[in-house]
């Protein structure tokens, strides 16, 4: 009998507020739309996105090894 | 100890490899381009890495490398090409970095003269690059000098952290004398860091104005060597006016503050001289003869030759101005060290300029028949 | 702080310069990456150019040179030459690496020696303001191309290999998963590996060549104009006009690397 492989989650998305500066690219290269644009700052004024539907994360890291500013870590929701 | 018969260009060579150079990386030009060539002999079969480069700007910045990669390192060139090599040079002084560069000097300016000989670089040599820094500059007046002087070049380069120009021209460079080479020379070996890599401050002042060793890449010391001005750690500061500044004093002071230091003179009969002759490189030596002559003719003539240009010993040349009522620099440019004599001597004396062009060194009767004449 | 970033960046430098939304910041995320998987952080000696991309190594805590001008390579020559083991990677832009730096750069791929070369392309003088590059795609209107830039621009992977370069590749900041898989492979290749990162530039590029600062837009743009060797091979020349060719484009083995030809031949008998 085989299995399915397991449908991978995010535990947890964090975004660095002392480092992120609002370029949203994360937004844009996210293929399930996990984030969108907020009213909240960064520590140096930015406007910054929010993960708002972590639960759709695949944990694919492209937001993660997109982001020019290192702002992005996903930790993965361990099996 | 070995005696040979070979010209500056080669003695230079020579030098640098007893005073432990093991990566060259040059270009041709004339009259350097015998350093090149025999290092190209000589330093592989030391292990040595020899390298010509597609231009003396590649060449500089090779060494400076190979600086950091470990390597005691030099190149060598002429008037174009030492140019060419300023931005280079500047870095250097900039990041506290060893290096030893040869320039035998040509007619200039420009493609000037090739194939004759000129002291037309004295102050490119200590000016050359932009902004405020300084190096140290030896000329050798012989083919022996060339040997010892670039020897002196790669120690003085170790213990401050420092370019050291070895400033010859194309008369010592081609003209071939006895030189003794000893199997051993004095040597200073690079000196490690007193600190484990967690506590090294790379640019900091230690003893002396002087700093706590010189890593090489890869040991474990994380370093970062930047051109722009940067704090003690080689963080950037290019934007922080109070950093920026004492980080330039620190680099120029590390050596105008050990001028003393860095004197190296010979004087013959200046006691009790009347009419005093300050040279350096080719014309020091017919400037001796003429100082000779001049005593046997019952002038009260003495000589003073600097081995080491830069840093100026002003204070060696202030006491000449106080004892002699005149002073002849024989130079073979339009006279420039005649006027920084001029400077330090502030007419306690009479300055007398030679200047000598078109590619060949003053005669002892030139020489003899300006100081009868101004006499 | 991402762990990545923890583990290899030096603290007191950050937050990075970059200006919001620009692709260097991408390059250094994949690179820690690539250092992190090939394990090689101890042999690693970095040397950035002038220009934004230049800053990028200076972040890291391995030994760094920041140069002149064009002359990484050259700087870098002198590091790998002192000691093969160092694994040696050049930071540059396009200006510094085919501007000024041009003569550098093909000598040090006819000799094939073994340095990796990360060229970022913005297609302009970034730090500067904004000034026409020999990248700059023509018509660009720039700082000093006002009226259009009349200069065709470089193919500098093209160069890169007719010049000698064995290990040669471009790919996008719009694909980090892919730049990561070169960068490594490029910095395995025991020869001249070159890696040209065509990326976005919101502020000087974006405004006045594309016409928008916005980020996403542009590395929209970036993935738009990408095509792989296979699709380039099947379009029409005159349909090519804007596009980059993305992926591995050339990879030679069994050159003889510089370093290793110096090291193996120095001559056996010892001098006076």
């Amino acid at each position: 009998m085989t299995t399915s492989p397991r449908k991978k989650a995010a535990k947890e998305i964090i975004i660095d507020d002392q480092f992120c500066k609002g370029c949203n690219l994360c937004v844009e290269v996210c293929p399930r739309k996990v984030f969108s644009g907020s009213s909240k700052r960064s520590r140096a004024g930015y406007s910054m996105p929010q993960a708002t539907d972590p639960g759709k994360c695949s944990v694919c890291f492209l937001c993660e090894m997109t982001c020019p500013d290192l702002a992005i870590t996903v930790i993965e929701e361990s099996p | 100890m070995e005696i040979s018969v070979i010209h500056g260009n080669e003695a230079c060579a020579r030098g640098a490899i007893a005073a432990g150079c093991r990566f060259f990386a040059g270009y041709p030009i004339t009259p350097a381009s015998e350093v090149t060539e025999v290092m190209s002999r000589l330093l592989p079969r030391y292990r040595g890495v020899f390298l010509q480069m597609e231009d003396e700007i590649a060449s500089i910045c090779a060494i400076l490398g190979a600086a950091w990669g470990g390597a005691k390192t030099c190149t060598a060139t002429s008037g174009p090409g030492f140019t060419l090599m300023q931005e280079g040079i500047g870095w250097a002084a900039e990041t506290d970095t060893p290096v030893v560069v040869i320039n035998v000097m040509r007619g200039g300016p420009a493609t000037g003269q090739p194939t004759s000989s000129s002291q037309q670089d004295v102050m490119q040599a200590k000016y050359g690059s932009h902004g405020d820094y300084e190096v140290i500059v030896l000329v050798p007046s012989s083919a022996q000098e060339a040997f010892d002087l670039t020897v002196k070049a790669f120690n003085l380069a170790e213990v401050y952290r420092n370019p050291v120009i070895v400033l010859t021209d194309e008369i010592v460079g081609h003209t071939r004398e006895k030189v003794r080479i000893p199997d051993k020379v004095e040597i200073v070996e690079r000196k490690k860091p007193a600190s484990l890599p967690a506590d090294y401050v790379p640019f900091r002042s230690a003893a002396e104005g002087l700093l706590d060793g010189m890593p090489a890449f890869n040991q474990g010391y994380g370093i970062l060597v930047d051109g722009q001005l940067h704090d003690e750690f080689g963080g950037r500061a290019g934007h922080i006016p109070e950093i920026s500044a004492a980080m330039v004093e620190r680099i120029c002071r590390k050596i105008t503050d050990h001028a003393d230091d860095l004197v190296d003179v010979e004087e013959w009969m200046l006691e009790d001289a009347e009419v005093a002759f300050v040279t350096f490189g080719s014309p020091a030596r017919p400037a001796l003869r003429a100082a000779k002559d001049a005593r046997a003719q019952g002038i009260r003539a003495g000589f003073l030759k600097l081995r080491v240009l830069w840093p100026l010993p002003e204070k060696i040349i202030d006491r000449v101005g106080r004892q002699a009522r005149r002073i002849i620099v024989p130079e073979m440019n339009m006279g420039k060290i005649s006027r920084e004599v001029e400077r330090v001597v502030a007419g306690r004396a009479e300055v007398v300029s030679l200047p000598k062009l078109g590619g060949e060194v003053h005669t002892p009767a030139e020489i003899l028949k300006s100081m009868i004449n101004a006499h | 702080m991402l762990p990545l970033a923890d583990k290899y960046l030096r603290k007191r430098t950050l937050p990075l310069i970059f200006c919001p939304g620009c692709g260097d910041g991408t390059v250094l995320n994949v690179f820690l990456r690539a250092v992190d998987d090939l394990g090689i952080f101890k042999d690693l000696s970095l040397v950035g150019g002038i220009g934004c991309s230049g800053w990028l190594p200076t972040y890291l805590q391995s030994d760094v040179l920041h140069v002149l001008h064009g002359r990484a390579i050259p700087f870098a020559c002198g590091l790998k030459l002192t000691d093969p083991r160092r694994k040696v990677v050049v930071f540059t832009g396009d200006g510094d690496c085919v501007g000024i730096g041009g003569n550098h750069f093909i000598h040090a791929a006819r000799r094939n020696i073994d340095l990796t070369v990360i060229m970022i392309n913005n297609g302009i003088y970034g730090m500067t303001g904004g000034q026409v590059a020999p990248t700059t795609p023509l018509q660009g209107r720039t700082q000093t191309s006002p009226y259009g830039n009349l200069e065709p621009p470089f193919d500098v992977c093209e160069l890169a290999r007719s010049a000698g370069a064995t290990y040669v590749a471009r790919w996008t900041a719009a694909h980090p998963v892919q730049l990561l898989k070169t960068i490594k492979e490029g910095m395995e290749h025991p020869g001249f590996s070159f890696i040209e990162v065509m990326a976005q530039c919101p502020t000087q590029a974006g405004r006045y060549i594309e016409g928008t600062s916005n980020a996403a837009e542009l590395l929209n743009l970036l993935k738009k104009r990408s095509v792989s060797l296979e699709q380039a091979k099947e379009t029409p020349p005159e349909e090519m006009g804007g596009k980059y060719v993305v992926g591995k484009l050339h990879h030679l083995t069994g050159k003889r690397e510089f370093t290793q030809a110096i090291y193996d031949n120095f001559p056996q008998e010892k001098s006076r």
